[in-house]
């Protein structure tokens, strides 16, 4: 067996068929660039070749780079650009082929595989499930090195390959032809080689790449032509109100796909082996892999859920049509999980209901949606008043008011309506599981469910295991919350489970800057560029400071319920404070008519001049402190979860912060964050951020031992 | 100091609008040049091998106005064969740049006669011709945090509170100004007609002047660097201003400087060249400033350059008579009156460029015969002459008469 087989037909055309051994996808591993000069030579030395065709024996066409090997990679120097340009040379060797070389795609050529596809004469895609071409390194950090950067740019001119480029989205076949990045689509697998070879019989003389060729202009304009450059010059400045300068892999693209167009071919493919040089060591590249690749397969993939076997709800019954309910019913109409949604009057059961007639009505408008699967979707909720109407149920959520004695009527009596195999799930954000699971029948099928607002577009369910939560129903929790295509983050119980707490700090140290005098604005800026999606004022008014009250009162009454200290939120002294007299002022938040910002009709906001009362200190805060402490804070006390076990691996801990409260994806999560300053380096600087702003940034050196030794939890 | 620099003439042409329907469009760059050099040698029957050098300021200087055109302009004129030319480029400072090193070299006691200036057309040259890495290479301008000018000049607006109303009003002043100074004849002296190879003339006087102009007129025109800022330049600035909320984009074609075509030409030299061929002085330098400040907000940089050129000459602005900063953009004047507390009546007295024009590499060399016409007209002897400058740079010079 070998990873490249040869085949010469009668009329003299080569089929390359990349099968590598022991793997199930094709990719540059260590045997790649020899196989590749193997397959070189022979096509060089062949003395009646009339052309070549590449394709693919496994599912997929090629999957380009190993990330493990570039994750390893530790020293941008000689050495690894060396390796780069290695891995580079083949495409470029191919390219000066005198016969015509086809790729037949038969499914996804993305990063390396497609870059093969731009180092051929023509592409030919089959239109099948999981077809797509692209270039999705930027979404890890790095940048298409094997040529793609200079061959798209070249391929479909500088505005039309940038998105691709910094984007990186991969391409269905039919839109791959309309954007050119294919030139050929057929209707099935099968049908590939024999159009690679029929084209190739046609365009004898097709060998040259249109850049290799004498008088090549680039579509849409040379670099000196005036839309271009004006391109160029809106492009830095449009990039970087995207990626708030936080990520250097797409800025990289831009500047080598610019300039690529400024230079001599094979100096550009050098630059651009050196860009991902560059990248490869980032501490943003470092993240993006660990988080999004290897973290997401480990959650995909199972990594961190229990064993066992694979459960699916068949149907759900969720108590409560309000916001969240409403929610919840429109993510499982949306997975195909028929569900009860009861309320307590049939009207407000419908309006709960027509909450998911109104996103798919959004949808439609967008032309993602059809009248057809709206139906599908409604038909999916059936709103009721009576418990009846789940009798049987796999799944309960309660998602009823956040008020204890509610929850203790509603949980006994509704119980008796679960199958024997469901479970019970309780939506509440902020009252602890074990306490609720006290007035269930079994408290070992009682879990949390905590999903986030708005439900349709915060895709995460925060999983909290009760005291007497049973693993058996983790892992249903774990299986249902995948089945609706949300991403499952398991945490223990604790007040405020792991996400309130961290985003409760977050709130909390943008008051914390507006005390000490930094002016609300550039509080609002130095969370816009740490990489917060929405500043801590904006989304305090949001969440609203009536709720945050609410939320610190229901912990006071339970620790009195309990004759205990809990020290939720202790650390958050100023968002007391200046809550408090907010509420008191009448500023409770959006809802509530004005909150830190005023609220003008036509849909736009300032932040209330009254703000001013609040500081204390000398304005003399540094921006970077400022955006330090946003993000120490949340890393803090991330760590301080798992410390307490409230959280159970790296992996959630990152892509939970992520998704569920926004923590920035550059930093690939709040533990990685650490891991990318260096843990030393971080305990440093919070110790100098405890010393000048206060005892909540002290962490014992303890803390971080958990880092040091248990690296092998990460995934 | 060893010697008095000496300002012996400054001239200029007239400005017209730098697009294909300007009066001047179709006058080569060089011929602007050479309209200029011709006048001066005329004017004083020069004998222009004693001049040691012409530098001459241009912003964009490539195609038709790059190779050195000044050097290349006086073999077209005529000149003698000793006298070198340079080509330089300080962004919208080059023309007065050119003069404050002409100034330097006089004083210096290096060369006896030095001309400053230069030449814009901007109709047949755009501005941003000549590319450059602040704005066209990508990672240079990422890092450098890159922003068009009018973002700066719309962000000052915003800082210090200045409405479209307040820059309104400023450019309705600069017309009014403008219109009556060269109705009544005052840049007579100083402007040189271009005529055709014929001797016909194609353009006497400034015809870019609006003086119909109203504050309604004004307020109707679209801003125009709300585009530009929504697509992300806003946001690069905002990086570095945090405590600002958002930018209020006030500035318009009609608040703005004027793109125009034109030139200009000032002769500066010592005492004894000017005894030598009967050359009557009509100023002296006193001193100059150069500096730069942030250079995303941009255009901050004449206050700290004039206060530099103040303090070397052992002045305040009290003993100055006149001032005269570059209207590039209404607010860039605002902030230099705020900055050296200037009352209006001493502050550009006939217009500026938001009614006359600004043809970038031009306009301190324009700037320079302005002032020496209006403080003789006025019988007042010193005048403090001012630009902001690309990069955050600032320059000033002051001269008095003699």
């Amino acid at each position: 067996m070998t990873d490249f087989i040869y085949e010469k037909d009668a009329d003299g055309i080569v089929t390359v068929t990349m099968d590598m051994q022991g793997q199930s996808a094709n990719t540059m591993n260590e045997r790649y660039v020899p196989g590749m000069d193997e397959v070189l030579g022979k096509l060089r030395a062949e003395t009646d070749l009339k052309g070549v065709v590449f394709a693919s024996a496994k599912k997929t066409f090629f999957a380009g780079g190993d990330l493990n090997l570039l994750l390893g990679i530790e020293k941008a120097d000689a050495e690894t650009f060396g390796y780069i340009e290695e891995n580079k040379r083949p495409y470029r060797e191919l390219e000066k082929l005198q016969v015509p070389v086809v790729a037949a795609i038969n499914g996804a050529a993305l990063g390396g595989g497609y870059e093969l596809c731009l180092a051929c004469n023509h592409r030919i895609i089959a239109d099948v499930k999981g077809a797509v071409v692209g270039l999705p390194e930027v979404t890890l950090g790095l940048l298409p090195g094997a040529g793609g950067v200079v061959r798209l740019t070249k391929l479909l001119g500088l505005e039309k390959a940038l998105p691709h480029l910094t984007e990186g989205k991969p391409v269905k076949p039919q839109a791959a032809l309309k954007a050119g990045m294919v030139d050929e689509v057929v209707a099935s697998t099968d049908d590939l080689i024999p159009a690679a070879k029929a084209w190739i019989k046609a365009n004898p003389d097709s060998h040259t790449q249109p850049w290799d060729a004498k008088g090549f202009r680039y579509p849409g304009g040379d670099v000196l032509h005036p839309k271009v450059r004006q391109l160029i010059v809106g492009s830095s400045a449009f990039l970087y109100a995207k990626t708030r300068g936080l990520l250097p892999a797409p800025a990289k693209i831009l500047d080598i796909a610019v300039n690529s167009m400024r230079i001599d071919y094979d100096a550009a493919l050098r630059s651009e082996s050196r860009g991902l040089c560059a990248l490869v060591t980032t501490p943003e590249c470092k993240a993006a892999i660990t988080t999004f690749f290897f973290g997401m397969q480990a959650i995909k993939g199972g990594k961190v859920r229990p064993a066992g076997d694979h459960w699916k709800a068949q149907n759900a019954a969720i108590l409560g049509a309000g916001m969240m309910g409403s929610g919840i019913a429109w993510a499982h109409a949306n997975a195909g999980l028929p569900s009860v949604l009861k309320d307590m009057e049939l009207d407000k059961a419908e309006k709960g209901k027509s909450y998911t007639a109104m996103l798919a009505d959004k949808a439609i408008k967008r032309g993602r949606m059809d009248d057809a699967k709206k139906q599908a979707l409604l038909d999916q909720i059936t709103p009721a008043t009576d418990d009846s109407a789940f009798a049987g149920t796999d799944l309960i959520i309660e998602a009823v008011f956040e008020d204890i004695s509610l929850k203790e009527k509603v949980i006994p009596e509704t119980f008796k309506q679960l199958s024997d195999n469901g479970i019970y799930g309780s939506n509440t954000s902020t009252l602890p599981i074990s306490i609720l699971a006290e007035c269930c029948p079994d408290p070992s099928r009682f879990i949390g469910l905590h999903f986030f607002s708005p439900v349709d577009k915060m895709k995460v369910v925060e999983i909290i295991m009760g005291e007497k939560t049973s693993v058996e129903t983790l892992r249903k929790a774990y299986d249902y919350v995948q089945q609706i295509g949300y991403m499952p983050i398991v945490v223990n119980d604790s007040r405020g489970f792991f996400t309130s707490r961290v985003f409760g700090t977050f709130m909390d140290e943008g008051i914390s800057l507006m005390v000490d005098g930094m002016s609300p604005v550039a509080v609002e800026r130095a969370a816009w560029l740490a990489g917060m999606p929405v500043g801590p004022l904006a989304v305090h008014d949001e969440v609203s400071l009536v709720l945050s009250q609410k939320v610190s009162k229901t912990h006071k009454d339970l620790d009195a319920r309990l004759g205990v200290d809990s020290g939720f939120g202790k650390h958050n002294t100023a968002s007391r404070a200046v809550c408090d007299a907010m509420i008191e002022q009448g500023r409770g938040g959006r809802h509530y008519g004005g909150g830190f910002y005023d609220y003008a009709a036509d849909g736009s906001k300032s932040l209330w001049d009254g703000l001013s009362q609040f500081a204390k200190g000398n304005a003399d805060v540094q921006l970077q402190d400022a955006i330090d402490r946003i993000l120490y804070r949340q890393a803090i006390e991330t760590l301080r979860c798992l410390n307490e076990g409230v959280l159970r691996t790296e992996v959630e801990a990152n892509l939970g912060g992520i998704f569920a409260i926004g923590f920035p994806a550059h930093t690939g999560g709040a533990i990685q964050f650490i891991r990318g300053i260096g843990i030393d380096a971080f305990a440093a600087r919070a110790a100098e951020l405890a010393d000048k702003y206060g005892e909540r940034f002290a962490l014992d050196a303890s803390a971080f031992d958990i880092l040091r030794n248990e690296k092998a939890q990460a995934a | 100091m060893t010697e008095t620099a000496y300002i012996y003439d400054a001239i200029r042409t007239p400005r017209s609008k730098g697009k294909g329907d300007g009066t001047l469009h179709e006058v080569k760059p060089i011929d602007l040049v050479t309209t200029l050099l011709g006048e001066m040698q005329s004017r004083h029957d020069l004998d222009t091998s004693r001049v040691d050098d012409v530098m001459l300021g241009c912003v964009a200087p490539v195609m038709e106005q790059g190779a050195v055109l000044p050097k290349i302009a006086l073999q077209k004129a005529g000149w003698d064969e000793k006298v070198a030319g340079a080509q330089v480029n300080r962004f919208c400072a080059s023309g007065l740049d050119t003069f404050n090193t002409a100034a330097a070299k006089v004083a210096s006691g290096w060369e006896d006669l030095v001309c400053a200036g230069g030449y814009e057309s901007m109709s047949r040259v755009p501005m941003g011709a000549d590319g450059g890495p602040f704005a066209e290479d990508p990672a240079t301008a990422i890092q450098t945090g890159f922003v068009p000018q009018g973002i700066g000049a719309d962000l000052i607006a915003t800082i210090e509170g200045w409405s479209r109303d307040d820059v309104d009003a400023f450019a309705m002043e600069s017309q009014k100004r403008a219109a009556h100074a060269r109705d009544n004849g005052w840049f007579d002296r100083s402007v040189v007609p271009v005529r055709d190879e014929t001797g016909v003339i194609i353009l006497e006087r400034d015809d870019f002047i609006k003086p119909d102009t109203d504050m309604q007129k004004l307020a109707a025109l679209k801003p125009s660097f709300a585009m530009p800022g929504q697509l992300g330049f806003d946001a690069v600035a905002l990086a570095k201003y945090p405590e600002v909320a958002a930018i209020n984009h006030v500035h318009t074609p009609g608040n703005s400087s004027g793109i125009v075509d034109g030139a200009s030409l000032v002769m500066v030299g010592n005492e004894k060249v000017g005894k030598d061929l009967g050359l009557t002085p009509r100023g002296r330098v006193v001193s100059v400033g150069l500096t730069a400040t942030d250079p995303t907000i941009m255009l901050t940089g004449p206050g700290p350059a004039s206060e530099k050129a103040l303090a070397k000459a052992g002045l305040t602005i009290d003993d100055i008579d006149l001032v005269e900063i570059n209207e590039a953009f209404a607010s860039v004047a605002l902030r230099l009156q705020r900055d050296l507390n200037v009352p209006d009546e001493k502050l550009n007295v006939v217009g500026g460029a938001i009614a006359m024009g600004h043809p970038l590499g031009a306009t301190g060399g324009m700037l320079v015969s302005t002032m020496l016409d209006e403080l003789e007209r006025r019988n007042l002897k010193r005048a403090l002459i001012c630009m902001c400058v690309g990069g955050g740079m600032g320059i000033a010079s002051i001269i008095e008469r003699v």
